[in-house]
């Protein structure tokens, strides 16, 4: 088959709805845009258990530590399968990080602020997971198999973070004038970077077209942000925070809130590297990459000795 | 009648060994050497946890005060703790951790074997529980024995040295002590120094396959058990506390 044939034979696949699966024919370019978003994806999982990470030893009782820590476990995991998940369009896991550490992949913007108190635990749990949830339901039915069966189960595991991180924050509404000021303290600094997860208006979102087409993508930024907004401003109120943004009010016409316009110079700074802690998050894990290299290599050492045909 | 003051502290040695070495082990949380095996180091500090929890719940109503678990674990000083000393040492490299890994899950395969039919109902079945933990945290760690041992020259080094540093801390874990003279004649705790041979032994029998010397040690160090500690447990538990020490009368 020529290649106009095999991408012919690919669109009708995505627009029958049918997975697409490792061994099947694909563009380039669709197999390229998958590897870009799934690494990302993982590398977000992997960074994101640092500024959680910088809590377990300060969790305030041993149940909230454990739930933290075990938190941090289901992200690593999910780190596992995305990259598993990346493995099968025939790049490695040794690649992925590479491109990582060079800056050539990226991971999600919002590891780059600091989790500065016990509430950032809180706000993280409940926005950031709240907001990845939103994004990562509708990538249950995005095109390419392994990623959609990766979604799934990071879904199921997401919800449970996302009520973990309300209860610490519903905790601390409910306790002393410290402990609520912390809170709405942490509400403040995550609310907008939140936001800022679902990306650019949609009209200024530079890779949508192709993954609209080959279905990677089935909704687009603002209406997956707009759902994250309808249904995150009501647990808020709930507990007694106010979301910090004195446009937002509900639009009876529209059914859903409007809300004020999101600072995306801020957003280009933190993308373009210079956010609170990019540099911090990066060479945190090019230092334990580094310093793990022997381990690595005793344990390939070994193996071979062990079973010197298996590799 | 058992004296409960005994038990008491009996039950905070064993929940605070659990405590200070799940610290130490979720202080590696993203940094082990690839994904597997951080998420292979935190679950054991997972697991340390629970246990830490269980054995201080039920310390607390042993001693009958209402302190809980929590009270416990963020509320006392550092002469109150009575873990073992090799349990709060700072971590070292990889080969430091597995090299610690390997001398308490050896040794907690045969405590909690014991415990398990302690006499006491609560620490027998908080031990069945705890046991079935500790044997896969000791494949855990003889595998990575076996990996380091035998795996590179730089490897090996490594281990080796890990080993030798540590060794001196060993000799504690053994010690028996006689104000527990009473719980031990009762089935209710176990005098590790039983524990001891069987421990060289199995412990032997990893290093030597891992190709790895057991170090003459002349001198060993001890002190945990009376709550006599090394200078590191001081800031561990100024981080621990931290939370509740600054807001006291805040609820989490």
């Amino acid at each position: 088959m020529n290649v106009a044939a095999i991408e012919n034979d690919f669109q009708q696949k995505i627009d029958k709805d049918l997975f697409i699966e490792p061994k099947d024919a694909m563009p380039d370019k669709y197999r390229e845009h998958l590897i870009r978003q799934i690494s990302q994806h993982a590398h977000s999982e992997v960074i994101g258990m640092q500024p959680e990470g910088n809590w377990i030893n300060r969790a305030p009782s041993l149940r909230a530590k454990q739930i933290l820590l075990a938190k941090i476990q289901d992200e690593a995991g999910h780190g596992l399968y995305l990259y598993s998940a990346a493995e099968t369009l025939n790049i490695s896991r040794e690649e992925l990080i590479a491109q990582l550490h060079s800056g050539k992949a990226k991971y999600s913007n919002i590891f780059n602020y600091p989790a500065l108190t016990w509430a950032d635990i809180g706000a993280i749990g409940w926005l950031v997971d709240g907001a990845a949830i939103v994004n990562q339901v509708s990538l249950q039915r995005t095109s390419y198999g392994p990623y959609a069966r990766a979604m799934f189960r990071i879904c199921k595991e997401e919800s449970f973070h996302q009520r973990q991180g309300y209860e610490i924050m519903a905790h601390m509404m409910n306790g002393t004038a410290e402990q609520k000021e912390m809170a709405q303290d942490a509400m403040n600094r995550w609310w907008w970077p939140s936001l800022m997860m679902f990306g650019p208006h949609d009209s200024d979102s530079p890779n949508s077209g192709n993954a609209f087409k080959w279905k990677i993508k089935r909704k687009g930024n603002d209406e997956l942000r707009q759902k994250f907004i309808d249904k995150t401003v009501q647990q808020a109120e709930v507990i007694g925070l106010t979301v910090p943004d004195p446009d937002l009010k509900w639009n009876d016409e529209k059914q859903c809130y409007d809300y004020g316009e999101i600072d995306w110079d801020e957003f280009n700074k933190v993308i373009s590297g210079n956010g609170p802690c990019n540099k911090q998050r990066i060479n945190h894990h090019i230092k334990y990459h580094n310093e793990g290299a022997w381990v690595r290599e005793a344990a390939l050492a070994y193996s071979q000795k062990i079973q010197p045909n298996a590799i | 009648m058992t004296n409960q003051s005994d038990l008491f502290k009996y039950l905070l040695h064993l929940g605070d060994n659990a405590l200070i070495h799940s610290y130490r082990l979720s202080e590696l949380c993203s940094r082990g050497p690839f994904l597997e095996e951080d998420l292979a180091l935190t679950n054991i500090a997972l697991d340390q946890i629970g246990r830490a929890s269980s054995f201080l719940k039920y310390a607390g109503e042993i001693e009958g005060k209402g302190r809980t678990e929590d009270d416990l674990a963020y509320k006392r000083g550092e002469r109150q703790f009575y873990n073992h000393l090799i349990t709060e040492l700072p971590n070292g490299d990889f080969a430091y951790t597995i090299a610690k890994q390997l001398i308490l899950s050896t040794y907690d395969v045969l405590l909690f074997t014991e415990l398990s039919n302690s006499k006491d109902e609560t620490i027998a079945g908080i031990s069945s529980k705890v046991l079935k933990e500790v044997r896969y945290h000791f494949v855990h760690a003889r595998d990575w024995c076996y990996r380091l041992g035998l795996g590179t020259e730089l490897s090996h080094t490594k281990l080796q040295n890990a080993i030798n540093e540590i060794w001196m801390f060993t000799g504690e874990l053994f010690e028996s002590d006689e104000t527990y003279n009473d719980l031990y004649s009762k089935g209710i705790a176990v005098n590790t120094n039983s524990l001891k041979a069987k421990w060289l032994e199995n412990i032997t029998e990893v290093l030597t396959k891992s190709e790895i010397n057991i170090p003459n040690v002349d001198y060993m160090q001890s002190g945990g058990k009376q709550g006599i500690h090394t200078e590191y447990l001081g800031h561990l538990l100024t981080e621990m506390q931290y939370l509740q020490r600054a807001y006291p009368n805040a609820k989490w």
